[in-house]
């Protein structure tokens, strides 16, 4: 079997989705030297063969000089000679693998990553060479030669500190600059100390150097630190990835007849635009020619199309369905709808901004009873003995063995483990405080059309219909895009029916064809009858007769009551916030068992009732997928959106779904529980170990031999604990069958 | 125990061209593509042009 080839309706959704031509040279950087570059997002690529038939294919293209595809990213870098654009994007559909264009300013490389990988090296290095020093000092080693090993040691633990402390001074510095506290600042204080005091003790041939324990500290912490940048890189990477929803530029209509592709933030008021069907409308507009039916659901959460002709206005973000518009821009793309929830957005967030991480709240209660045990424990050794090197020794000895290594350890490392447990279930979480937000939410608000329900209508009534009149109508639903006409072909199946001639589509009312003598009508009630018939609905006439009536439902996800069901046990109320009219609300919410529910809402009503909730002293988890919700997203305590959401609301959502199945919420909640509690048993384990240490310390026994152990026992203790929630993710993997394909 | 004196810095060293060596290869970019630095041994290099794009290999 090969593992590589992707189910074919999955590659039919992903194909209207391609970016064009136009978009794609857009996009692509000069690199000078007559030389372009374009970095594509290929979601599908996953093993050696793909990366094999999609370099050797795109190398074979003329003008191609190199395609190298990034398989941790997900992506290709193409390059090529000349102005001429080569066919890059219709190979890699293809082959199987739709490309999208994505927007990140750094091109593949990672400076963070880069600087963090530096300083483990370097913090490696010296670790382990200063621990072979110290190791012969704790055998026995003794004067000259103990002394030597100290300066050795001093030497090679400064650019250590320098290297790869730096990530600690500046970060510690930064929040300690704002009056605030993090997990840093008490670890710069401890190695620099540790640091300043082993040194001193060096130039005086003192016994005891900690120069192995500054160095360790640092080089296990860079290792959780690492682990999890690479953790959330990675799923920032895999949303940016995902088909771009809002178009890149549009097809201008010169005064001249002439057309030019230009992006979007060069389209002013009052150009023509061609919009072809299957297109998004790129800026708020009015249609001067055409006629098509438009899907809305992404923008308001009208899950049915609407009909749009000359001189309708039409939103940015909608989707043209049926049949070509010109339309003429009534607003820049910065004044567009989109721009403008993109202010609402920034206006409505709000409990997020506020929210403190766990670990930076249990340093700010931690970082001062240490400093203060230090000084307390410096102060009374001083009163007991008055041997001033002494007291300082002790006082840094503490300092050290408190250094929160295990509790530095103890939250990201679970959360690096629970990160990569949802990422296995096609969840991508963009930080580690949004999982401890997920855990505490006690409400839950959904959007319905395409979060809910996945959008498409469904025919309900085939069972009512002849199935000789389902044939002709899914003949004839055959030759149209709306999503109306594709829920009959979808649902009858591919029939031999008639010969069809002359068949039409007349966007924004239906398909029509002829069999032989008889007309046929696939459509509007009214204009498939010719005006007899005063009815709603979607209807297939015969001659101006109707002989079959369609109803239909929009789809419910999967999973979406069961989810819905057990957030209503689990987490509290749940709400349903749609801008859809209150009859397909009705429907929905009683279908999926929701009681509390809204209808006609516009954006900011949304984000009032969640501000409202937040008043009433609830924590709200908001999933939804529109750019009506993303306020609503920006302003819940956490949210979530699926991978069809429109750009924005994913990139203001805390988690993205993949999957079409809402069990995703119920995975994530019950991720970031467990993750929650197992970051709270750390963080006691990390207690504990200093209510045992902190005496030891306080006391004078405790010498570097000693602190090296116990720093690194609580450490692996620590990280073994975080690692039982992998263990529970294999067996739950082990169990369930195999991971349904990723949504385009 | 001057035998130390040499032991020491040569331990160093070697220890100290490693990590350069490490410092180089972060440089050159052969950490950014993990995942597929361990799918790519998989692949042959003399097969270049020699297959066709639509042939994959059955793994």
């Amino acid at each position: 079997m090969s593992c590589c080839a992707p189910s074919s309706d999955h590659l039919a959704a992903a194909l209207t989705a391609l970016p064009s031509d136009e978009e794609v040279a857009v996009a692509a950087r000069d690199l000078g030297d007559g030389t372009r570059q374009i970095e594509l997002s290929v979601p599908t690529v996953h093993c050696a063969a793909c990366i094999r038939s999609v370099e050797t294919a795109l190398a074979k293209l003329d003008d191609v000089q190199t395609a190298r595809v990034n398989l941790s990213t997900r992506r290709v870098s193409v390059r090529w000679r000349g102005d001429r654009l080569p066919p890059i994007v219709s190979t890699l559909a293809g082959l199987g693998y739709p490309p999208n264009l994505f927007d990140d300013a750094q091109d593949g490389r990672d400076p963070v990553l880069s600087e963090l990988l530096r300083a483990v090296a370097v913090s490696g290095f010296a670790a382990a060479n200063i621990m072979l020093l110290s190791v012969s000092v704790w055998s026995g080693a003794e004067g000259a030669t103990r002394d030597l090993f100290h300066w050795v040691s001093a030497l090679i633990a400064l650019p250590a500190l320098a290297i790869a402390g730096r990530i600690y001074y500046r970060s510690a510095w930064s929040v300690l600059r704002r009056g605030r506290m993090n997990m840093d600042v008490p670890i710069a204080i401890g190695i620099t100390l540790a640091y300043a005091l082993s040194l001193y003790d060096t130039v005086h041939s003192g016994e005891h150097a900690y120069f192995d324990a500054s160095v360790t500290l640092l080089f296990f912490l860079l290792i959780g630190r690492t682990l999890d940048h690479v953790m959330r890189n990675k799923a920032r990477a895999a949303v940016a990835g995902l088909a771009r929803l809002a178009p890149r530029g549009a097809l201008v209509l010169a005064a001249d007849g002439s057309r030019d592709y230009r992006p979007v933030t060069e389209i002013e008021p009052g150009m023509r635009l061609l919009v072809a069907a299957g297109e998004r409308i790129p800026v708020d507009a009015r249609v001067v020619a055409g006629a098509s039916d438009l899907d809305c659901s992404l923008v308001n959460g009208e899950s049915a199309p609407q009909a749009v002709a000359a001189g309708s206005t039409v939103r940015a973000g909608t989707l043209n369905l049926t049949g070509p518009l010109t339309v003429t821009a009534t607003a820049r793309a910065e004044s567009s709808f989109l721009a403008e929830m993109v202010r609402l957005m920034e206006a409505a967030e709000g409990g997020r901004a506020r929210y403190r991480r766990l670990a930076d709240r249990v340093s700010a209660l931690y970082a001062p009873v240490v400093h203060l045990t230090a000084l307390l424990t410096f102060l009374g050794w001083m009163i007991a003995g008055g041997d001033w090197h002494r007291a300082i020794t002790v006082a840094i000895a503490v300092l050290i063995i408190t250094c929160p290594c295990a509790l530095g350890l103890a939250v990201p490392i679970v959360q690096v483990v629970a990160a990569r447990r949802l990422f296995e279930n096609g969840i991508m979480v963009k930080d580690g405080a949004a999982m401890e937000r997920l855990a505490e939410a006690d409400a839950a608000v959904f959007d319905k059309t395409g979060t809910l329900t996945l959008g498409r209508p469904r025919l309900t009534n085939a069972h009512e219909v002849a199935p000789r009149l389902l044939g002709i109508a899914a003949g004839l639903a055959a030759h149209s895009r709306h999503p109306l006409s594709q829920a009959i072909a979808a649902q009858a199946g591919v029939a031999s029916g008639p010969d069809w001639e002359d068949v039409r589509e007349l966007p924004g009312f239906g398909v029509e064809g002829r069999t032989g003598e008889a007309l046929w009508r696939l459509g509007r009630a009214g204009w498939a009858t010719d005006g007899r018939a005063d009815e709603a609905g979607t209807v297939l006439a015969r001659d101006g007769g109707i002989v079959a009536r369609f109803a239909y439902e929009d789809e419910t996800r999967p999973g979406a009551r069961a989810t819905v069901a057990a957030l209503a046990a689990d987490v509290g109320p749940v709400e349903m916030l749609s801008g859809d009219t209150e009859e397909a609300c009705r429907r929905v919410a009683g279908e999926l068992g929701i009681g509390n529910w809204r209808s006609g809402l516009l954006p900011a009503d949304k984000v009032a009732r969640i501000e409202e909730l937040a008043r009433q002293g609830h924590r709200v988890l908001m999933v939804g997928d529109g750019l009506n919700d993303a306020p609503a997203l920006g302003a819940a305590h956490v949210s979530m959106a699926p991978a069809t959401a429109a750009d924005i609301g994913r990139n203001a959502a805390d988690f993205v779904f993949l999957h079409s199945s809402l069990s995703a919420v119920t995975t994530a909640l019950d991720v970031a529980g467990r993750a929650g509690r197992l970051i709270r048993q750390n963080i006691a384990i990390a207690i504990v170990y200093n209510v045992i240490a902190v005496p030891v310390a306080i006391l004078g026994h405790v010498t570097p031999l000693i602190a090296a152990i116990a720093m690194s026992g609580s450490s692996i203790l620590v990280i073994a604990n975080a690692l039982r929630l992998m263990r529970t993710a294999r067996r739950g993997a082990a169990a369930r069958p195999a991971a349904e394909p990723v949504a385009a | 125990m001057s035998i130390l004196v040499y032991l020491i810095p040569v331990a160093l060293f070697l220890g100290g061209i490693s990590l350069l060596a490490f410092l180089w290869a972060l440089r050159s970019g052969q950490y950014d593509d993990m995942d597929g630095a361990a799918q790519r041994i998989l692949l042959d290099d003399d097969e270049a042009g020699g297959t066709r794009a639509d042939e994959r290999v059955i793994l």
